[in-house]
Parts: C-alpha cells; structure tokens; sequence
C-alpha cells in the first residue's frame, strides 16, 4: 500500500502558475467553473509534452471536442473557430485536480494526434474523428469507430439533423397541447431514411479488408522449415466471450495473436447526441443505460458534474446515501465481473451464479429505494429522489456486516488458489504500469499492477474523506491479479458500508414527507434537500467532474450555455478508453487468452458504444 | 494438490444442495415464509434477506411481491371521490418526459376554449423508460406509476400506445398498490383543501360586501381519509392490494383494470383497438399538418 495521495491545486507549478510556461498558451476561459487554458492548436504537442515531462501530467484521461457553431455565450468573444478539442490530463503521481487545454481549430482542419505523447489518445481520436469529423494529423488508425463507413456526415456536429428529427432540444412543442404528434413509421417509412455520403453507393461497397496493424506484433521470429501463414480471425460480435455485442479483430499465426484490434459500435445510439437534446435533468435516466450494472455511479458521476457546475450543495444524509448506494454497486460489478472472468475461463456458469447471488439480494435494497433494479435513477442534482424507506438500513447493515464478508470469504476459498485460475491467468495478459497508465486506463486494472490511484484518495469527492478504508495494489498485472485485486476492492467496498451505514447522520428516521412527488416535496424532484427542477439552467461554462466508478475513471464533462439543454454532454467511459489496452495486453499470447484478457478489463457495451 | 479447486467447487455446491434439502423439509420452507399462497404452487414470495440455500423463483407460477415504489408504467388517475379525471392537461409530464413519449390533446369547450381537462392522452410505452419524472413532477397527483409489468403484446403500433381509457385507473387501485404515499398524499390533500377554504372564508370576511358570492361558490369537497397517515390504515390497503395481486395472479382476469389486462383481450378488442390507433394516426397528422401551417413551417 503506497502512501495516500493528497489533492493539491492543479494550476500551481514549480514556476508559477501554468499560463505563463505552457508553450502556445493563447489565453484561460473564465474561471467561475472549470478553468481551461486555450493553447494554439500547432502547439498543442509542445503543450501536452510539457504537461507531461516538466509537470508529471501523465495521464491523458480525456479527450473530446466541442461545435461552437450558433454559440452565443459571452465565453466566445473573440474567437472564431468552429471546434475546440478539449484535453483533461491529470497526474496518477500527485493527484489532484485536472489540467484543461482547448485547442480551437476551423472547421474541416486538422489537428497533431496525440498518440505519440499519450497512445492512449487512440480510441478517443477516432471517437472526435468519427462524429465530428476533425482530422488527426499522425494517427495511426484513422478510421470510423462507432459508425460504419457509410455513415453520411458527422453526428456531434451541431449542423447534423438525425433520420427522425423532431427538434433541437426537448420538450418537443409537438406533445402538448394539441398533441400534434406524428408517428416515427410515418414520417420515414423504412428505407427511405438512410442517406449515404456524396458518391457512396451501399450496394458495391465492401468492408474494408480487414485492418490488423501487424505494427503490434512482436518481432516475428518464425521458423524457416514450417510454412506458416497468418490468418485474420474475428472473435464476436455474436460471441459469449465478447460480453454484448462486440468484435475482436485478430491476427493469428498459430493461436498465437500477431495482432488485435477492437471493433465497436454497434450499440452505438449517439449518447451525447441525445444529451444535448435533453434538459439537464432528462439526462439522469440516460446514464442509468451506461454502464447498466451501475447505474447509481453513473448517477452520481453526472450529478456531481451538474453540481459543480451550479454549485449546488448536496445534504450530509444524501451523501451518505450516496456513498452506500455506490459502494454497494461496487460489490455487485466486483463479483459479476469476478464471476465472468472465470466464465470466461471456461468454468461456465457455476462460479458465477454464485457470484452473483448476492447481488440479488443488493438490487432488492435497490429496488425498495428507486424503484427499479437496474436503472435506478436515483440520484438528482442536490441529493437523491426519495430517503431511504424503514427497515433499509437494518437490511443493508446486515447484508454489509454479515452476509456480504461472508460471500467474499467462500468466493476466497473457492478461487483464489483454484488451479485453473492459477495456470490460465499468471502472467497472461501482462502489461506494465507505465504502459498502462500512458494508454489511459484506470480503475482497478491499474491497481492490479502496483499503481495506487484510485480517485477516491486522490481526488476525494462525496464524503470518501471521512472513511477508513484503503486502495489495495498488487504488482503483477496479469489476469489473476486483475481478479483477485476486485476480490480485494470488494472487500474494502464492504468496509466502507460498514463505517456509512453506522454514521449515516438521521439513522433510521423516515420522513413520511419524502416521496417524490411535486405536491408533497420541498419543491420539483428535490426530495432530499436538493434545487433542480426539470428547468435547471446552469451558469455558462463548463465543468468535468469523476468518480471511481467500478470499472475505473467515469467523467462528465458538460459545457453550459446558459440554457436549459447542455451545450456539450461528455461522458468519459472507463470501459471505453481501458480498450485501448486490449490489443496491446493480447499479442504475443494464445487466442484462448484474449477471450480472458477482455474478460478481466471487464466492460459493458452499453458503455463503450454509448 | 492438483484436483483441490474442484473438491471446493462442489462442496460450495453441495453446501447449497443441503441447506435447500434442509430447508425444504420444514413445514413451510423460510423460502415461503411471507408469501402469499394462491393454491395450485402460484404464489407471491417475499424473499427474506437472510435466505440461504435456494434462492431463485420458478416465475410465471411464482411471483416477487413488489415494493411499493416500484415503477413501471405510468397510469392515470381517476379521482372516484370527486368522479372526474385528476389530470388537468397542464402538460407538464410531456415537457418532462426524457424520451417525450406522452402527448395530451387539451380539451376544450362549446365556445373552443381551452379547459382544464384533457381530451386525450396518450403513453407510448415501448418508447417510456420508466423513470418516473413524470409521477414526480406532476402538481395534481393525477399520473402515478403502475406495477404491472406483464405487458408483453404482439404489435408494437396498435397496443404499446396506450390511450387514455387504457391509462385511467381508480384511486382505489392507487391507494391499494402504493398504501404508503397514497396515505400521506390525502393527508396533504385534505390539509390543503383546508387551508383553501380557510383562505376562502377569510378573504370571504375581508371582503365583506362579496361574502353572499363567495358563500354561493360549491363548497370543496370532503377530504376522504379522515384517518391519514395512520399506519394501520396503511396496512390495511397494503393487505387490500395483495389481495388484488392475488386475485389477478390467480387468473381471475377482469378484476384489476389495467393496460395488460386489455392487451390480453380477444382479438375482437384487439381490431378495435387497431381501428382507434389508425384513427389516432390519420388525426396526430392532420393535427401536425395544422400545426406547422400555423408555425409556418
Ligand atoms: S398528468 Fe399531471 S402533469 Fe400531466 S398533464 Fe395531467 S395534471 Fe399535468
Ligand atoms: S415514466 Fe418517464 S419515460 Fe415514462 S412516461 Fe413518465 S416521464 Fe416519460
């Protein structure tokens, strides 16, 4: 266990503060909310390499783009670029707090890829490539991810009108009061809705040869007397192993991987798109289908966004709710994933049906507070929708002071020097630290290989400050670390339940006036103390906010016009940017193995596609 | 020792076997210990937190017993103490919506004004993602959330978009899924008619000269459930919806109304059914047509 990292302000450098050295600074954005630091976009390399070497930003956590097309706010004056691509860098040495860098380029130009600084700009520039268009000079694989080549434009553009456009932003003026809605099958009868980009003809078009980058293989040494040939073999997307729909692009020779590459996207239903149709509010549902194990950290992680823009306070009861609510959903992704993993391993079923048994008994708490199992929609901007109801607390604090330790122990006993997971995940998989962390990857992956960086010590949000609990490392990096460091998570989530569910300040008390519903609350949905109606409108300017979601780093990053629709909506997906791992961590072992490595990155389609 | 991890592995499942053998000899099985019996092995379970053993429930025949906040669908409300509709056509559910899937035609009266009363009204529930932002939101409690979650039909157009007759559900049915908050809600319901009529005859003596009119005015109703928030009162309904759970559970069909209900009719109501949402169509286009003429769109 390394020493607890401490939070330190991130713009205070060892020369002053961080406008004056960074090379190409243009200027900073306001900084009534998130402070960004504009940089010319031909000195964004030299800015980023400087961040990296001289101020130990080494991590590269976000990378996005923002359309300021029709933008109105006072935040623009002055500029006259159409896009921004946004950087968050923060350090997983010193903690702390996030560098932003907004680099304005004009429309249709490019801009250097940063994957020669940060490989793990990879999946993230393709991302920005696909639905905005914006060209990386230097990337070395180019190409759409979510959407298939025949896709006709760029959807995050602001110009950009999807197949059953209604609006730009909710609520529709056709639902009330004359009602005047018309159906979606009517408006666009089947196959008359897709347009194809100019000189695009579906019918000759032909995927694309397989693009496996033999750049990723290790130095083939082959042997003269057998006259191998590697081949391309495409595991999923209909696949058990892949967990949803979700293909890996391999090049074997033998069973030997050369090369992998992930294919993603088709649950891709535009997220973000719909994020800035909707209000702020309309979007708390919508990260509940994120990552669908998880929904109250996704919550929590957009919440928090929201309230760091408004600066809305959040009431010491509901923080512990929410800290119990979220580490409780750490236990379930922890041994769900567990379980799969060893699903994956090939012990069908049966470990992880035990696994997973006590998550029956969580998503039951769950379900008495929210309403729902899976997307709970709990959390609102200020607090959670309703207070716990009677006789919660006694049923959570026996789950966390008995029930829960005891699963963990038997799932102990039961795998933790089980043969099978011994000889299959030792060594497999391996990546180092410094690699991981320069690919982007967070979350418990990076704990498995020695690296003590876990957003709730490092950058605390929440209440996570007044627990005792601690990040458990373990240093190998391989698959039987990346399972047992969640055994051990878990553990610790437990420990954390255990000191919320004594303190939580009110204890048992109902408030019968605690339900959601506008006659009865304090004011619209703002059941535990919280402001926030359906018509929220946040300041003009822009926040990113995280959490320790289960499967590593989930931010919001949200830019305010001043409207009630977001002008930007981010969501920064832990699953989504670990894959950039997932070629480099198989090549060189068996097929067999890359089924297990992404097994142990553990991800959830509903997340990377978004 | 090679062969342990297995020896582990069915151990755990043999410990799971036994305490199921165990706890299947017991008169009545701790799996069963709250349930509901509805005879014939249907049953509505209660699951206790500490069970051990077997854990899974052999769904159609078995049956979770539901929370109370539960949600599912959204239902409307029929105030059968007042008899008439609860929801006033304000609109504000179809601006919450997050997928925008309800839309309300306001009605209105001989002269074509607007009154507080919606013609119609209706939920798309393939497209609804039972958030619930709508129940939360609305300023009359005219729209709550539904438990009932069997709504599985054959087409999506004609039976997913439930219209208002569809919708519309007794208080009682209310009161009877959701005892707790219903209770609490009269309770603020009758205080607030109090203060209301408080207000009304304090204005009514202020103003001295306008009390005759103002006496004439209908006098608010009678708040129902003098009792409140009385936990037995609570209890009682509690004990009442599980009885309807159970009768409908038990097959005896046109009991609860309810959209499920009138998706399993026969196909008769089915082509009826058909019939009204091309209805609905042709109407909802006329409707957008005007709307975007007078838009100038
Ligand atoms: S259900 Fe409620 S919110 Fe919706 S229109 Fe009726 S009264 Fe208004
Ligand atoms: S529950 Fe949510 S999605 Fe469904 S009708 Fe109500 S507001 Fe709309």
């Amino acid at each position: 266990m390394s020493a607890t990292l401490v939070a330190e302000a991130p713009d205070q450098t060892q020369t002053g503060t961080l406008a004056d050295v960074l090379p190409g600074v243009l200027g900073t954005t306001s900084d009534d909310t998130d402070k960004a630091y504009l940089v010319a976009a031909d000195k964004i390399l030299d800015a980023l390499a400087y961040l990296r070497d001289k101020e130990g930003y080494d991590f590269l956590s976000s990378v996005t783009c923002v359309d300021y097309q029709g933008y109105n706010g006072k935040q623009r004056k002055g500029i006259s670029e159409r896009f921004d691509v946004v950087y968050h860098l923060y350090s997983t040495k010193k903690g702390g707090g996030h560098v932003v860098l907004h680099a304005p380029i004009p429309s249709n130009d490019t801009i250097a890829s940063a994957t020669s600084l940060f490989p793990g700009a990879n999946l993230q520039e393709r991302e920005v490539y696909d639905l905005y268009g914006i060209k990386f000079e230097g990337h070395p694989n180019l190409r759409r991810i979510l959407l298939w080549d025949g896709f006709n434009g760029h959807p995050m553009r602001k110009d950009w009108k999807e197949a059953y456009f209604d609006e730009d932003s909710k609520p529709f003026r056709s639902r009330h009061p004359k009602g005047s809605y018309e159906f979606h099958e009517d408006k666009l009868p089947w196959g008359k809705n897709a347009t194809y980009p100019a000189g695009w003809d579906p019918d000759t078009w032909q995927a694309p040869v397989a693009y496996v980058p033999v750049s990723q293989a290790p130095k083939h040494l082959g042997e003269a007397h057998l006259d191998t040939e590697s081949i391309v073999v495409n595991l999923g997307p209909h696949h058990p192993s892949t967990h949803g729909v979700f293909r890996m692009l391999t090049r074997i020779e033998g069973e030997t991987i050369l090369a992998l590459e992930p294919e993603m996207g088709y649950l891709h239903r535009n997220h973000e798109k719909i994020g800035e149709r909707n209000t702020y509010l309309m979007n708390m549902p919508f990260t509940d289908r994120l990552d669908y194990l998880n929904s109250m950290s996704n919550n929590w992680g957009y919440a928090l966004a929201v309230e760091k823009l408004t600066g809305i306070e959040v009431p010491e009861r509901a923080e512990y709710i929410r800290v119990i609510m979220a580490e409780f959903t750490r236990f379930v992704n922890h041994t769900w994933s567990i379980g799969f993993i060893l699903n994956d391993l090939g012990a069908l079923q049966t470990p992880a049906l035990y696994a997973i048994e006590e998550r029956e008994m969580i998503l039951d708490l769950f379900e008495e507070v929210s309403g729902a199992r899976l997307m709970c929609n709990y959390l609102r901007f200020g607090g959670v929708v309703r207070d716990l109801t009677a006789g919660w607390l006694t049923k959570a604090r026996y789950l966390a002071n008995d029930r829960l330790p005891r699963a963990l122990d038997e799932l102990d006993r039961m795998l933790t020097d089980n043969e099978i997971l011994m000889a299959r995940g030792r060594g497999v998989g391996y990546l180092p630290a410094e690699d991981l962390i320069s690919l982007s990857v967070s979350g418990p992956m990076i704990r498995a290989a020695g690296v003590a960086y876990d957003i709730r010590k490092a950058e605390p949000y929440g209440v996570y400050d007044r627990f005792d609990f601690e990040i458990p490392t373990l240093p190998h990096s391989d698959i039987y670390d990346r399972y047992y460091i969640r055994l051990l998570e878990a553990r610790q989530s437990v420990r954390i339940l255990q000191q919320a569910l004594a303190d939580i300040p009110g204890g048992e008390t109902v408030g019968f006036g605690d339900y959601a519903s506008a006659t009865l609350s304090q004011g619209f949905g703002s059941i535990m103390g919280g402001k926030g109606g359906y018509n929220l409108r946040p300041p003009e300017g822009e926040a990113y906010a995280r959490v320790e979601s289960p499967k590593g780093e989930l931010g919001f990053y949200i830019a305010s016009d001043g409207k009630p629709n977001p002008w930007r909506y981010h969501v920064r997906s832990p699953c989504y940017i670990n894959l950039n791992a997932l070629g480099p961590m198989s090549v060189g072992y068996k097929l067999a193995d890359a089924v297990v490595i992404l097994g142990a990155i553990d991800i959830v389609l509903g997340e990377v596609d978004r | 020792m090679f062969g342990t991890g297995l020896l582990k592995g069915l151990g755990v499942t043999l410990k799971h076997t036994l305490e199921t053998f165990a706890d299947d000899r017991g008169k009545v099985p701790d799996r069963y210990r709250d349930s509901i019996e509805l005879g014939q092995g249907r049953r509505i379970i209660n699951q206790p937190i500490d069970q051990e053993g077997l854990l899974t429930i052999q769904y159609p025949e078995e049956k979770r017993q539901l929370p109370e906040r539960f949600r599912y669908i959204p239902m409307l409300i029929w105030d059968s103490e007042k008899n008439e509709d609860r929801c006033t056509a304000c609109g504000i559910c179809a601006k919450v919506c997050p997928p925008q899937c309800i839309w309300i035609v306001r009605d209105s009266d001989a002269n074509g004004k607007p009154v507080t009363r919606p013609a119609e009204f209706y939920i798309d529930a393939a497209v609804c993602m039972s958030c619930s932002f709508c129940v939360e939101f609305c300023p009359f409690d005219a729209i709550k959330m539904n438990h009932d979650y069997e709504l599985a039909v054959f087409d999506r157009y004609p039976q997913l978009v439930y219209d208002m007759e569809e919708l519309t559900v007794p208080l009682e049915y209310y009161a009877a899924l959701w005892p707790e908050q219903y209770a609490v809600e009269q309770e603020k319901r009758a205080k607030d008619e109090e203060e209301k009529k408080a207000q009304d005859e304090a204005k009514a003596k202020a103003a001295a000269a306008k009390a005759a009119a103002a006496a004439a005015k209908p006098a608010a109703a009678p708040a129902a459930s003098s009792g409140g928030a009385k936990l037995s009162r609570a209890e009682e309904l509690k004990r009442k919806a599980q009885e309807r759970a159970a009768a409908k559970a038990g097959g005896d069909g046109e009991s609860v109304p309810s959209p499920a209900a009138s998706a399993a009719a026969a196909d008769g109501e089915v082509d009826a059914k058909k019939a009204r949402m091309e209805e609905l169509k042709r109407k909802a286009q006329e409707r957008a047509r005007q709307r975007k003429a007078e838009a100038g769109e």
